[in-house]
Order: structure tokens, then sequence, then C-alpha cells
């Protein structure tokens, strides 16, 4: 997305070039185009623009890209703060 | 009345084997009517004479003891794998209501429709297969959006969530749709081995293992139900843009009345701290005190409330900064400023409390504006916490001062 940006350099995205066999199921995936194919690999061309969603590491077949996605709810992550990650819940069935 | 179906693009059949007595083309299915035809007996003249106006109709032919047939299908039909009921694809006003209704909070937990088969138009063997979650409003959107088209809607359990959280939760998943599609024995009603997935399904779905446990292939949709017939009629190819997700500013205003509505009861518990503190005062508490300074009190912080709820996500292009923190808090200022402006002429108005309204406006519309960050679709979690780290002390100071400020003006 042009219009709306994020914070800057902060994504956990990664490729690894190597890896990659070229199959573009991650350029089909990502709902912001931060992937493309570039000589039959895929390349990140916005990795500001990526939300960690996780479409695309999830549907590689070699694993070549990573992210780690988390909730991004601030009520959320303020549990995890408070209570630790085993203890901390979702807000509940009236949050998301 | 049975149809053949129309619109069914060739590249979705996949029939390489012709399985034994059938053909590739379309085995006409069989629709059941809803009603068994009306009996017109006439009553006989030793019968009770009528009284008042004739009896409403029968019940329906698919009603059974304990389960009542959904008012969103039109008919039944016979197949292969059993009944499967053919869903209208017009919203009726019951329909329009229950969107209305969970838009703006209420019973958005139990919203759902049942998992499993269901269709779309006439589809026979050859037609697609849709895949959407069974919280009705997804439901309701897509049925919508495919008059004229020929499918399947398989329909799975993602609890009643829609599709993109319930692929972040895990539930519209690959294990799901492997257990869907054996339930509902859906490799005996189509003669292709497609599965077309919405794309923001791909977060929960790893297409290569739901081939490995069903056999069918994951072919990636559309984003917006509303491209889905142009999808199809494309031979399930997508455009760039039907593959971009957008917040648009219509897309960002129908989140508000769900996010207002979640801070009912925390602004009743605020309200509640709020007129306790603004009755502290030098004769240690003074109800009258309570209520005249608290009023204002109150105001700044709903003041703050539709800043961060209302304006940032209206106006969130515009806003300066990236961090919703920070655009929260310049809403939050400016309404806190309104808030005092008006109330100029209230004699509870001195100096020290208008820095304290301005500064409790400022750090509720800031926090809520950062909430406001787990419901975009551009926003990432690492972001998310790297601004919170940042803007959760500051939010809780601006509070304690606020509070400090309110109590000393009294005084």
């Amino acid at each position: 997305m042009h219009v709306l940006r994020y914070i800057d350099d902060v994504v956990t995205l990664k490729l690894n070039e190597d890896a990659c066999v070229g199959c573009g199921a991650c350029t089909l995936v990502c709902p912001h185009g931060v992937l493309t194919m570039n000589n039959r690999k895929a390349r990140i061309v916005d990795l500001n623009g990526c939300m960690e969603c996780g479409a695309c590491a999830k549907n590689c077949p070699v694993g070549a890209l990573s992210v780690t996605p988390g909730v991004g709810c601030a009520a959320y992550i303020i549990q995890v703060w408070i209570k630790g990650k085993e203890k901390a819940a979702c807000g509940g069935p009236g949050c998301c | 009345m049975v149809k053949v179906a129309m619109e069914t693009d060739q590249s979705s059949c996949g029939c390489n084997e012709p399985q034994q007595n059938r053909c590739c083309s379309s085995k006409p299915l069989e629709m059941l009517p809803m009603y068994a035809p009306e009996d017109h007996r006439q009553t006989a003249a030793d019968d009770v004479p009528c009284c008042g106006p004739p009896a409403g109709p029968a019940s329906g032919m698919h009603e059974k003891p304990g389960y009542i047939v959904c008012r969103f299908v039109e008919a039944f039909a016979d197949t292969p794998a059993g009944l499967v009921p053919r869903v209208k694809t017009r919203l009726a006003p019951q329909d329009h209501l229950g969107t209305l209704r969970v838009r703006v909070g209420i019973g958005r937990n139990d919203y759902k429709v049942a998992p499993g088969l269901y269709a779309l138009g006439w589809p026979d063997a050859n037609a697609p297969v849709l895949v959407t979650a069974n919280y009705k409003l997804s439901f309701d959107f897509l049925r919508s959006q495919l008059a004229g088209v020929h499918a399947w809607l398989l329909v799975l359990d993602t609890r009643g969530i829609n599709v993109w959280c319930a692929a972040g939760k895990g539930t519209f998943g690959a294990r799901e749709i492997i257990d869907r599609v054996r339930s509902t024995r859906l490799d005996q009603l189509v003669n292709h081995r497609k599965l077309i997935l919405p794309q923001l399904g791909a977060p929960g779905v790893a297409a290569r293992q739901v081939k490995k446990g069903c056999g069918f292939e994951v072919v990636w949709g559309p984003i917006r139900a509303s491209d889905l017939p142009a999808f199809l009629a494309a031979g399930c190819t997508a455009e760039e843009k039907m593959r971009r997700v957008t917040f648009s500013m219509a897309e960002r205003m129908v989140l508000v009345p769900v996010e207002l509505a979640l801070t009912r009861k925390p602004l009743l518990w605020a309200a509640l701290a709020i007129f306790l503190l603004s009755g502290v005062g030098p004769h240690v508490f003074s109800t009258s005190a309570a209520w005249g300074r608290g009023v204002l009190a109150v105001l700044a912080c709903v003041a703050g409330v539709l800043a961060g709820c209302l304006a940032v996500p209206c106006l969130l292009p515009w806003i300066p900064g990236r961090a919703f923190a920070f655009k929260g808090a310049l809403a939050g200022l400016a309404a806190g400023l309104v808030v005092v402006l008006a109330m100029a002429a209230n004699p509870n108005l001195t100096g020290m409390s208008a820095a304290a309204l301005i500064a409790l406006a400022t750090a509720v519309s800031s926090y809520l504006a950062m909430n406001f960050t787990g419901t975009t679709p551009f926003t990432s979690p690492t972001g998310v916490e790297k601004e919170m780290r940042r803007a959760i002390p500051l939010q809780i100071g601006a509070i304690l001062l606020a509070a400090g400020l309110w109590i000393g003006a009294a005084f």
C-alpha cells in the first residue's frame, strides 16, 4: 500500500535467495506486493510494506522465507509483558 | 426444475480421468421442493364449521425436529454427496439488520452459519468450489457477490470468525480444510480436484499440506469477494489489484462503531474514578465538586475517546507521524483544547484543571489510537511492539500528571 505506511526498518521478514526455487507462491499470496519474481527467484521489493502476516513463509515449499508474525494487538502485548507469554490471553470473546 | 451449469471455466475442471459411468459434462442436479404441494381437501359437511381465517402453510419438507431451515436457503439439491442447500444470492432485510448489528459490536461472536457444503446457482460436477469461513458476515458478503455464478461453497468451521482473523488464529487452516473436504464427501461431488481459497486465508493455510491431506489443490482467489466473478470468468487468474489489500476511508470507518462500543465498560469505570477524584479537596470530599468538576473531566475523557476511535481512523493518512500512538496524541491534544475552549466560561476550569484535561484527552486518545493498530491491514506487530514500548510509559505518565493536576487544582 503506498498511501498508508507504517514504521520503517522494523520488519522481521527474511528471504534466503539461495534456497528459493522460484515457485512464485509468495508473490501470489502477499497482500501488499512485497515480493516479486526476478530471474526465476523471489526478491523483496518493498520490505517496509510488509505487515508480517506470514502468508509467504507459510506457503514457501522450501522454507526460504521467515517472519515472526505476532498478534499486533496492544491489549495482548501488554498482557505478555505483565503475565508472561504463557498466561497472556487475547482480550477475550469481545476482542478480535 | 433442473439446469445445466453455465459460466464455469474449463480450467477448473481438470478432469483428466473420466470416472466410470460419469462423463465430464454436467450431470443434472435434482432440486427438491421446499414444501409439499398444498393439500386442498374440502371439509366434509359433518366436519366442524370453519372458524377464523384458514390455517397457515404446512411446515417445509426439510425441517426436522430440533432444526429450522435457514431463511437464506431457497432449495435443496440432491447430490452424490447428499442434500446440499442452495443459497439465495440476494440479501434479505434480516441479513442487512444482522450486518448492522454485528458492525456495532452486538453479538458478533455468535453470528455463524453451519459449516459444510452449500450450492450457489445450479452447480454440477465441474463447478468450482469456493471456500470460506462460517462467520455469517463473510458468508453473506460472498453469496451476495455471486448472483449468476454456479459454484459449490465449502464453509469451514472457523468458530464464527472471518477469514483473515481465522487464518491468523489457525482455524482457517489446512487441517480444517482437509477435515471438511472429507466429511462433506466433496470428492464424490466434483470431478476436479481444486479448491478456490480467498487470498487472505494464506497466512493460515500451507497449500501443499492441503494437497497432501485430501488431494485437492489450492487455487488462490482474489482478496475481495466482489472480484470473484471476474476472477472466475478469466479462468481463475487475478489481476494485480485483485491481490492487494486496501484500507480506504470507507473500510476504516466501518470499523469505528465496534471500536467505540469496546470503550463502553472502561469508560464507565473511568467516569467512576473521575467523580471520586473530582470530589477530593480542602473539605476532604465534596459531592458538589465531584459532580461539577467531574462532568468536565468525563467530557475530556469522551473527547479523547472520540479522537482516538473516530478521528484517527477517519483521518489516518493525513495525521502526521507513522506511530499510531503519536497520531492519537495529536488528535487527543486537539480534542482536549476544544473541550477547554468550549468550557472556558466554566468556573471549575482553572489553569491547572485545563492542563489536566488536555493531558487526559491526549493520553486516552493516544492509547486508543495505538490499539487501533490491531484492526489495520498494514501495521507490522514488530512495529506495534516498538511503538508501544515507548508510548505506554508516556501514556501512564500523562494520566498520572492529569490526576495530580486535577486534584491539586481543587486546593
